[in-house]
């Protein structure tokens, strides 16, 4: 496929695109080989439908969506590609609410999140605002607890060495 | 002849039924929980975790050579490429300048992977629609590729043939002769495969049409590989992300615009040809060289994140890693082909006969443990 150079932006580009948008936004590109946003959560879906709906960025694939747990805080990472133009972007929200983390979702943005959205909720218990069908994924309704957050034991199946 | 029954307006009404996890065509343990009314499916629902094994969280206690050895056993049919994946993640992470040799003959491993999984894959596609015959064909040329990798590798299904840095030991020195043999041999028999199955008259009909996936869904679902070709959707990682010796060869990125399960069947059929085409390319100008650079034998990687895709037989493998700088990483997620081809497969079947379902489904070709990691 050809790509048409002058479409693609650099990251200093989107950086002063999206900025306009919405401009509590943190930028940083430092350890990662991609531009990272940190949103808030109340910022989340906004950003969400202008990355993908702008022709400019047109941040058509989510080809990641991520869920971690940094010790203190709860949160998602998504990875977003331009099949048009080609650039690629990081997009992370926290939340150091561990008891009830909420975030809105994007399945009604890329239908590739509804089932990664419910892999998250699955292993990190994060829920998903306006999710069609939020329940368990891989693991039996009745389990108790989210097996990928840090504080999560189980002494019979997990070995630690 | 009594047509009041046919004329009397029949009640139906919606049922559910099971598939899987135990049934031939889920080709593994997937179970679909279906809803139907009569022939027609309403809503296909996968209920997966049957194999799961939290490969994700296993990697965040084990070290990074010890991570490589998990991938093996998530699509079991691209370990290769699955191992390369991770081993890519740590070399960019550490800034290792890797030998051409090593790069070549990774490409050349994952090539002969690709064509494997293939040739089994469509021995597979063709028993689901009743030609039980393929079955036999795709395993009898698999088998060459087996013994090839058993010869340089040691094992014929996870290899294991990729650590950080480089490769776990040189080729074999039958190994270029032999590939150039098995070129010269699947050149005979690949063109079978179309007069097989690819020109069936009743394998057309049960797929030209059936599971329609347009162009606009494909990228929205997240599809990658010969699924998102199939529909037109220009998603080769090798071709917009090349990796290890992919950016010195020149390859075709097969694309058809139908959509439809033929499409997909047709897209990997054709792939096969470009493989052996790039292993033709490289396969007499292995450069000389190390094998491998010597790493620690305990690799820490830098503070940071690190993601690399690679394009196994399926489609996008992404590797996410975070690092806080120790033995171990932090987090590790694996984005797996087949979990996003899966979750588009209730919006290509609804609509239609259940019968077709097994057809599409074959041509989503999934592979469970990749699915459930």
């Amino acid at each position: 496929m050809k790509v048409n150079k002058t479409d693609f932006m650099t990251n200093e580009a989107l950086q002063n695109l999206i900025t306009s948008w919405i401009p509590e936004l943190e930028f940083t590109e430092e350890g990662s080989q991609f531009l990272n946003i940190t949103v808030q959560p109340e910022h989340l879906h906004q950003l969400m439908s202008q990355l993908k709906s702008n022709s400019e960025t047109n941040f058509d694939y989510l080809f990641c969506l991520s869920g971690i747990d940094w010790g203190k805080e709860l949160g998602v990472v998504y990875h977003l590609e331009s099949t048009t133009h080609r650039h690629i972007i990081v997009v992370k929200v926290k939340t150091e609410d561990r008891d009830n983390p909420t975030f809105d979702t994007v399945s009604n943005i890329w239908l590739t999140a509804e089932f990664h959205e419910r892999e998250v909720f699955d292993f990190f218990g994060i829920k998903f605002n306006n999710h069609p069908n939020l329940k368990r994924l891989f693991l039996t309704e009745d389990w108790e607890g989210f097996p990928l957050r840090k504080d999560y034991v189980d002494e019979i199946n997990m070995i630690i060495k | 002849m009594d047509t009041s029954i046919a004329n009397s307006n029949l009640k139906s009404e919606e049922y559910f039924i099971n598939m899987g996890p135990q049934h031939p065509a889920t080709h593994g343990v997937l179970r679909l929980l279906l809803t139907i009314d009569g022939e027609i499916i309403k809503k296909v629902e996968p209920d997966l975790g049957y194999i799961h094994r939290s490969i994700e969280k296993m990697c965040e206690r084990d070290s990074y050579q010890q991570i490589v050895h998990l991938t093996d056993r998530m699509d079991y049919l691209s370990s290769h490429i699955n191992n390369e994946a991770v081993c890519l993640t740590v070399e960019n992470a550490l800034q290792l300048e890797i030998p051409d040799r090593v790069k070549v003959i990774r490409t050349i491993i994952g090539e002969l992977t690709r064509i494997a999984s293939h040739t089994l894959w469509w021995g597979v596609m063709g028993m689901d629609v009743g030609a039980l015959t393929t079955y036999f064909y795709g395993f009898r040329d698999r088998e060459l590729i087996n013994d090839i990798f058993e010869e340089t590798c040691g094992a014929r299904l996870t290899m294991n043939y990729n650590i950080p840095g480089g490769l776990m030991f040189d080729i074999h020195p039958n190994f270029v002769k032999r590939v150039k043999d098995f070129i010269a041999h699947f050149k005979t028999k690949l063109p079978e495969y179309d007069t097989l199955l690819s020109g069936n008259v009743i394998f057309q009909k049960r797929t030209k049409g059936v599971g329609i996936l347009t162009k606009e869904d494909a990228i929205s679902f997240g599809a990658s590989g010969p699924v998102g070709r199939g529909s037109g959707y220009s998603c080769d990682v090798r071709k917009h992300h090349p990796y290890s010796a992919l950016d010195k060869v020149s390859f075709k990125e097969i694309l058809r615009t139908e959509g439809d399960t033929f499409a997909r069947y047709q897209v990997r059929v054709d792939e096969m040809w470009e493989s052996m085409s790039i292993i033709e390319q490289l396969i007499d100008n292995i450069p000389e060289g190390e094998y491998k650079v010597a790493t620690n034998a305990v690799i820490k990687l830098p503070k940071g994140e690190f993601y690399q895709k690679v394009e196994t037989a399926r489609g996008e493998l992404g590797v996410y890693v975070v690092s806080t700088g120790t033995k171990n990483p932090y987090r590790v997620k694996f984005r797996s082909p087949g979990f996003s081809n899966l979750s588009l497969l209730n919006h290509i079947t609804v609509g239609g006969k259940i019968g077709d379902l097994v057809a599409t489904m074959a041509t989503l070709d999934i592979v469970v443990p990749d699915i459930d990691r």
